[in-house]
């Protein structure tokens, strides 16, 4: 069995091109991809902590944070869907004023 | 095979998690959002076969379900909803991106400096606390002098993954599963409310006949039926 570490360095790494993610692209909907990308890489760091413990709470954790993170796909979809409607973009750096 | 048998879920390990670090960088680095779209459900696919992996059963099945079933599904929708033009000659990152790049740099640094090799080393791992839940039975005792008294026995009954996560869900974590559905119905609401167009008085130019022929014949039948 891979040590812990392995997988801890794993999700580190996952939540680093998330972030950079974030920061780097200017499409919306690759934005909110990448946010999706860190709360995987977050799972990661709890199932495997559940594992090395031996307790369930990581993994039920790890169930509320996809409920979250299904909901925050939902509204953050219809934020973009209607941004684009009103300004006809789903760029960051040209939706920066949110007052329709 | 005796000697290769430990080694498997090393090499499953590496491979699966290295498909998911291309796969990962893929998604931001794609211009054409369908493809980001694609790669990152092969993220999720990878991330699930890492949770199988360490005795996560039913988040693995629930990753697959909701993330690459339900999510993923709605991404593509909107993709192809808004369909914007994506000229070869635009610019894919914003003007950020050496601060990106020296965040991404010091939150990486950050991790590998926690994660010291073997931090958090214990070989010998009891992955049957991942299958168990306890439960309390009451017990007939009967005294050496005849008296019977019952006194309660905690015992661990083993069983799947799924069953030990359902017990412990909906018996510890009951107050916190029924905030998520109520998180879940204001999730829903606030997509719709959001998302819902209202029709302008001037968009009548714009829609296509046959909708208004529709619209007319139903607002007809429903005086006929009221009438």
């Amino acid at each position: 069995m891979p040590d812990i570490n392995a997988f801890l360095m794993l999700s580190g790494t996952m939540f680093t091109i998330g972030l950079m993610g974030v920061i780097l692209r200017r499409n919306m909907i690759t934005v909110l991809m990448c946010i999706e990308l860190m709360l995987n890489a977050v799972n990661i760091n709890l199932v495997a902590f559940s594992y090395r413990f031996a307790s369930l709470e990581g993994q039920i954790f790890a169930i509320f944070v996809i409920t979250v993170a299904a909901g925050e796909a939902a509204v953050g979809l219809a934020i973009i869907i209607q941004l684009y409607r009103l300004k006809n973009t789903i760029n960051v750096d040209e939706a920066h004023e949110l007052n329709g | 095979m005796e000697a290769v048998m430990p080694h498997i879920p090393f090499v499953i390990f590496f491979i699966v998690g290295t498909i998911a670090i291309a796969s990962s960088l893929l998604v931001v680095a794609m211009r054409n959002p369908v493809h980001s779209a694609l790669f990152l459900l092969l993220t999720f696919l990878c991330v699930a076969i890492l949770f199988v992996l360490v005795g996560g059963e039913f988040v693995g099945a629930v990753q697959i379900l909701v993330y690459a079933g339900g999510i993923m599904v709605l991404f593509l929708f909107v993709v192809m909803l808004i369909n914007v033009r994506h000229l070869p000659d635009e610019k894919m990152f914003s003007a950020y991106w050496m601060g990106a790049i020296g965040v991404g740099l010091g939150v990486f640094i950050l991790f590998v400096s926690l994660v010291r090799p073997g931090a958090y080393r214990d070989p010998v791992v009891n992955a049957k606390g991942l299958r168990s839940y306890q439960t309390s039975v009451r017990k007939k005792v009967v005294a050496a002098d005849g008296t019977v008294t019952r006194k309660r026995v905690r015992r661990t009954r083993t069983v799947g993954n799924s069953e030990a996560i359902g017990m412990q869900l909906y018996r510890d974590y009951l107050v916190p599963f029924e905030v998520a559905s109520v998180f879940l119905l204001v999730a829903m609401i606030g997509a719709i409310v959001i998302g819902k167009r209202e029709l302008e008085v001037d968009e009548e130019e714009i829609t296509p006949a046959f909708i208004l022929e529709r619209a007319a014949e139903e607002k007809r039948v429903k005086e006929l039926s009221g009438a």
